[in-house]
């Protein structure tokens, strides 16, 4: 699926310059994006360390796995393949902790610690398993409680109610929410991707 | 009211984090620097483990995007959105969204720029930002951090997801602030 897309991007882009007449733009929109994704990449580097030292205290003052015992039934359900004393359901749990809170540069070191310990339970394979799957659906359709960096924005073009969008995000993110766990429930079940998670 | 409280969570959010986690730990009497030191440890080899996964994406979208191939892609898409009571000018964000997380916050920063934060299309670029997530991004980190090569559905419930946020975002804003 991601093999078919990333190669419809480029081909497609490459035809249109062509068409346009301007080819040069793919060579440096290439090499430019190239460079970039390191940068992000190197940027990443402090926060992640720093969540992730602040993420082990919490860990072994017996924080997360308190939080992770409180919501277990519900947990448990989403992914009945993780026990909820295990670290990969902490991190989950701090992941999208973060992302209700809006707190985008956080989410991603725990989203990350979280894969790491799903990896673990999945034996290192190189395909994703259920919990994964269910997990990123989860992720990429968090409600976002206080969408922190758009009420800036709205701010700082000076919106007479900055805030008044708070409850359609909510409706909206809901919806997707929704979505994206009955796909993976019934993807989980009935796919031919499903296997025997 | 509702934009201090939310104001004030935001502000106090991670300093309260900083504060309270340490805080429990001294009390549970965890060596606390050491801790973090390790906990730490795991951030470079994490962060630079998705190198190759990020130049991979981000050089496909950068091509899609300054070729013109993605202004081809929305002047295809533009009479269903207008059928769906959308204003055309929120479709290049749409279209952003689930491909790269500064592109659409750019492109929604222009909007409001634009047509004010409180016009129709101000307020629906608003509520799209805020609602769906890099879907695309998400998935090559996590995914990439760990190494995993086959995403299976994972990819269609994503998009499934952002998708769904759209339309929940049109038709939400469409009801409210019409």
């Amino acid at each position: 699926m991601l093999n078919v897309i990333w190669l419809l991007l480029l081909i497609s882009g490459i035809i249109v310059a062509a068409f346009n007449g301007q080819i040069e733009v793919v060579t440096e929109a290439a090499l430019d994006a190239a460079q970039s994704a390191v940068r992000v990449c190197f940027d990443l580097i402090g926060i992640m360390s720093m969540w992730l030292g602040i993420m082990k205290i919490a860990e072994k003052a017996g924080l997360i796995q308190g939080l992770a015992s409180f919501m277990s039934p519900l947990l448990r359900r989403l992914f009945p393949s993780v026990s909820s004393r295990d670290p990969a359901m902490g991190a989950i749990i701090m992941n999208l902790s973060a992302n209700m809170l809006g707190l985008g540069n956080a989410a991603t070191p725990f989203g990350m610690k979280a894969m790491q310990e799903l990896q673990r339970l999945n034996n290192n394979q190189p395909e994703a398993s259920a919990a994964m799957c269910t997990f990123m659906a989860l992720n990429t359709s968090c409600i976002t409680l206080i969408p922190a960096t758009i009420i800036g924005v709205r701010l700082a073009y000076g919106s007479a109610d900055p805030t008044e969008i708070v409850g359609a995000c909510i409706f909206a993110t809901s919806c997707a929410m929704a979505v994206a766990v009955s796909l993976d429930y019934v993807f989980r079940r009935h796919s031919r991707w499903g296997g025997k998670h | 009211m509702l934009q201090v409280i939310l104001s004030t969570v935001s502000k106090w959010a991670i300093p309260f984090l900083l504060l309270i986690i340490p805080l429990c730990g001294i009390i549970k009497k965890v060596p606390v620097y050491e801790a973090f030191v390790e906990g730490a440890e795991e951030g470079f080899t994490t962060a630079v483990r998705i190198i190759p996964f990020l130049v991979g994406m981000l050089v496909a979208i950068s091509v899609f995007r300054a070729s013109g191939a993605m202004d081809v892609l929305i002047s295809l898409i533009r009479p269903l959105m207008v059928a769906l009571g959308a204003p055309p000018d929120v479709l290049p964000l749409a279209i952003m969204r689930p491909l790269s997380g500064s592109g659409a916050l750019g492109l929604a920063t222009e909007l409001m720029k634009v047509y004010g934060p409180d016009s129709m299309i101000g307020r629906m670029a608003s509520v799209m930002q805020g609602t769906t997530d890099t879907t695309f991004f998400v998935l090559t980190v996590y995914f990439g951090s760990v190494g995993i090569k086959r995403f299976k559905y994972a990819v269609v419930t994503g998009l499934s997801a952002d998708l769904t946020g759209l339309l929940a975002s049109i038709y939400i804003c469409n009801l409210l602030f019409k």
